[in-house]
């Protein structure tokens, strides 16, 4: 499988860089599309949330450059960037993926969001037909793998999401979170959480503010908030105490001046601007006034990276369960690897013995159907006991993957079988291996 | 007697004292678990010393100016307490504890020298007086106190590194709450302290009383104290310019304290 990831997070650049990478939800199908119809991608996918970008494509030979796809999907060129990209090919590419759908890769490690993200960005690529069976066993198998980190250890269960963290500083600032009010902007998923973290703590009234106001009004109903015309933003914010915005807006919609008139209508009680949205919504200047705190996402993180710590035990035992799905992963595609090699043996042996039977038919003279059948089952059996050996090792030897290559050349060399086509070789498992085979007299 | 309680009541302060060193210092709260129970034992001792010299001398008396020293820390301690009491945190005794321990240990090392003997500080009035403009000194104090702190969380918060050495400090808005009620508490006494003193003044001295520079000061203070009060009451100023008008008001509490020595009023020697 020649597989390439290529993509920031938040570990590599902080969220100037991101903002430039991030492929609104609007715009994904298009982008996927893009990135598969370029020359020698087969099947891709992107994830695109606030912490990450993951360009991922199986490509024909693995020589494809992706980098090359950013210019057309960013109209960018990624070349400045270098420091913040990361790529991954082939197993570490398998192993990005695992971990990123296991949270492992988090901000907050163990955090439930990014495999419901993986999972859409899945759909997203599905439905514009850029996922074919390869990424689609890998995914599936991405799933399983996230399914079983989360059962198997308990970092799922003691993460800290990044609501958890916004609790935390707002009860930092405001100390009892009773009676305080919450203004979520835009009506995202992760404002959603934000607020019933919020809640659950004690804060009273939700204000929601969407562009589209019948999205407002339904994110509103499910907490008994209030829905708020966008219009009327710049003079309603002030009545919260903590605003959460995740807005998919491109420019900030909060700037400094926007924060004075706030905290002069609020006689300079706090206010706490919790900014998750990539790119960001919320001026970082605006923290500078008095009385207003702003964390954007990566301070988010700042403050979870002690949290992180105190899991590292499960964190590893998690890396663990990764590192063995990918040996297993890789086992799979591999005795996928052979069996076109031992499709191809059948053939040649099949053709072997009807050629030898058709040529002896002549002296058989006439048989009788019982005779025929006796003659069949006769060859048919020479050849299932002699082959089963080899069969049987080359399975073995394409799980064991230093022997694979080997002894699969070694086969086809003996048989003198034609070099498969590298797509079958590759291990694709619904088209069968329709290689002509020459049989030698 | 009473000099041997105020040493031991010094010394219980004295781990208030180590334990704002430890906490400034970042080597964590070492002393977290035994900080509050050394204090209140001080403040107990504290109470028994102030007592024992009142009976022992027969009235209500600020026979000396370290006594006087002595009966500021104690109303700085009963005040802390009210606030410690009421929101359970001891962070306002990193300013606190120092301020009470130094004033403390001067009143408990000093009982000699200066001995006022004028007869008006014998009086119940002069007590009085003095004590009011104590106990709003102390809530002045511990306004002060929480102010800083309110600009140290406020800065932690802001620079959002989450440094071990802050988790200490209570919720910001707990902070602002303990800074504002603070100056309420203190600034009924500090006025009705200050019209006992002009009262009393009036009636000994005639209206001249006015420009002794310790009186200018402490009714300067009063005015910053009422300024302070009036800008949170309108504009909610809370954080560094509240806590700039705290150090002015402090400073000018501090001049007011000094002026001891320039008072012809309150030098009490007669």
């Amino acid at each position: 499988m020649n597989l390439i990831v290529i993509g920031v997070n938040h570990q590599t650049a902080p969220v100037e860089v991101r903002e430039q990478f991030a492929i609104p939800e609007a715009r994904l199908p298009e982008a996927v599309k893009c990135l598969a119809s370029h020359p020698g991608v087969e099947e891709a996918m992107i994830v695109s949330t606030c912490n990450r970008v993951e360009l991922v494509a199986r490509t024909k030979d693995g020589q494809a450059d992706i980098r090359d796809c950013m210019r057309d999907l960013y109209g960018v060129d990624p070349a400045p960037y270098r420091q913040h990209l990361y790529e991954y090919r082939d197993r570490d590419a398998i192993k990005h993926v695992f971990r990123v759908a296991s949270s492992l890769d988090s901000m907050v490690v163990g955090e439930p969001q990014i495999l419901g993200q993986v999972k859409e960005a899945y759909a997203t690529a599905r439905a514009v037909g850029a996922i074919d069976s390869q990424l689609d066993a890998l995914l599936s198998r991405a799933f399983a793998v996230a399914k079983r980190v989360r059962t198997e250890t308990s970092i799922a269960t003691s993460a800290v999401s990044v609501a958890s963290v916004a609790v935390d500083l707002a009860q930092k600032i405001f100390g009892n979170l009773d009676g305080k009010s919450v203004y979520l902007v835009g009506a995202g998923k992760m404002c959603e959480l934000a607020a019933r973290h919020l809640l659950a703590h004690g804060a009273k009234k939700i204000y929601v503010g969407n562009r589209t106001f019948e999205r407002a009004v339904a994110m509103a109903k499910k907490f008994n908030g209030e829905a708020i015309p966008f219009e009327k933003l710049y003079d309603t914010v002030d009545l919260a105490d903590i605003v959460i915005s995740s807005t998919g807006a491109p420019h900030t919609i909060f700037r400094k001046e926007h924060g004075e008139k706030f905290l002069s209508k609020r006689r300079n009680r706090p206010m706490f601007f919790i900014d998750i949205a990539v790119p960001r919504d919320v001026d970082p200047e605006m923290n500078k006034l008095d009385g207003l705190f702003v964390y954007d996402i990566d301070d988010l993180q700042q403050v979870v990276t002690s949290h992180i710590s105190d899991r590292r035990v499960e964190a590893d035992r998690a890396e663990a369960i990764v590192e063995n799905e990918v040996d297993k992963f890789l086992a799979r595609l591999q005795t996928l690897d052979v069996v076109p090699t031992i499709v191809s043996l059948q053939e040649h042996l099949e053709t072997v013995r009807q050629a030898e039977i058709d040529r002896l038919r002549g002296r058989l003279g006439t048989l009788t159907p019982e005779q025929e059948m006796a003659v069949d089952a006769l060859t048919k059996g020479i050849i299932n006991k002699i082959m089963h050996t080899p069969i049987t090792t080359l399975k073995t030897a394409a799980r064991e993957s230093s022997e694979a290559t080997t002894v699969i050349d070694l086969v086809r060399k003996l048989f003198n079988l034609r070099e498969v086509q590298k797509a079958a070789a590759a291990g694709e498992t619904t088209a069968p291996a329709n290689d002509k085979v020459e049989v030698q007299r | 007697m009473p000099l041997i309680w105020l040493r031991v009541a010094v010394g219980f302060y004295g781990v208030g004292l180590v334990y704002s060193i430890l906490l400034l210092s970042k080597r964590g709260n070492l002393l977290a678990k035994v900080v509050e129970p050394a204090v209140g034992l001080g403040l107990i001792f504290h109470f028994v010393s102030l007592v024992e010299s009142f009976v022992l001398s027969g009235h209500f008396s600020l026979a000396s100016i370290h006594n006087s020293e002595s009966i500021l820390a104690f109303l700085a301690m009963v005040v802390f307490f009210v606030f410690f009491v009421g929101y359970r945190t001891v962070s306002p005794g990193v300013v606190i504890f120092p301020i009470v321990f130094l004033l403390t240990l001067a009143s408990a090392i000093g009982q000699k020298p200066v001995t006022l003997t004028s007869p008006l500080l014998r009086s119940g009035w002069v007590f009085v007086h003095v004590v009011l403009i104590f106990t709003g000194y102390a809530g002045l104090f511990l306004s002060f106190g929480a102010s800083l702190l309110y600009i140290v969380q406020e800065r932690s918060l802001k620079s959002k590194r989450q440094a071990s050495l802050l988790t200490w400090l209570p919720p910001l808005q707990t902070i602002d709450e303990i800074c504002y009620n603070s100056l309420l508490f203190g600034f009924p006494f500090m006025t009705l302290g200050l019209a006992a003193g002009s009262v009393l003044a009036i009636d000994k001295y005639g209206p001249l009383f006015f420009y002794d520079p310790k009186i200018l000061l402490s009714f300067l203070m009063w005015i910053v104290y009422l300024l302070l009060l009036y800008m949170r009451w309108s504009s909610g100023w809370r954080g560094r310019r509240a806590a700039l008008l705290a150090t002015v008001a402090f400073v000018v509490a501090l001049g007011a304290w000094a002026a001891n020595y320039f008072s012809r009023v309150h030098s009490f020697r007669s």
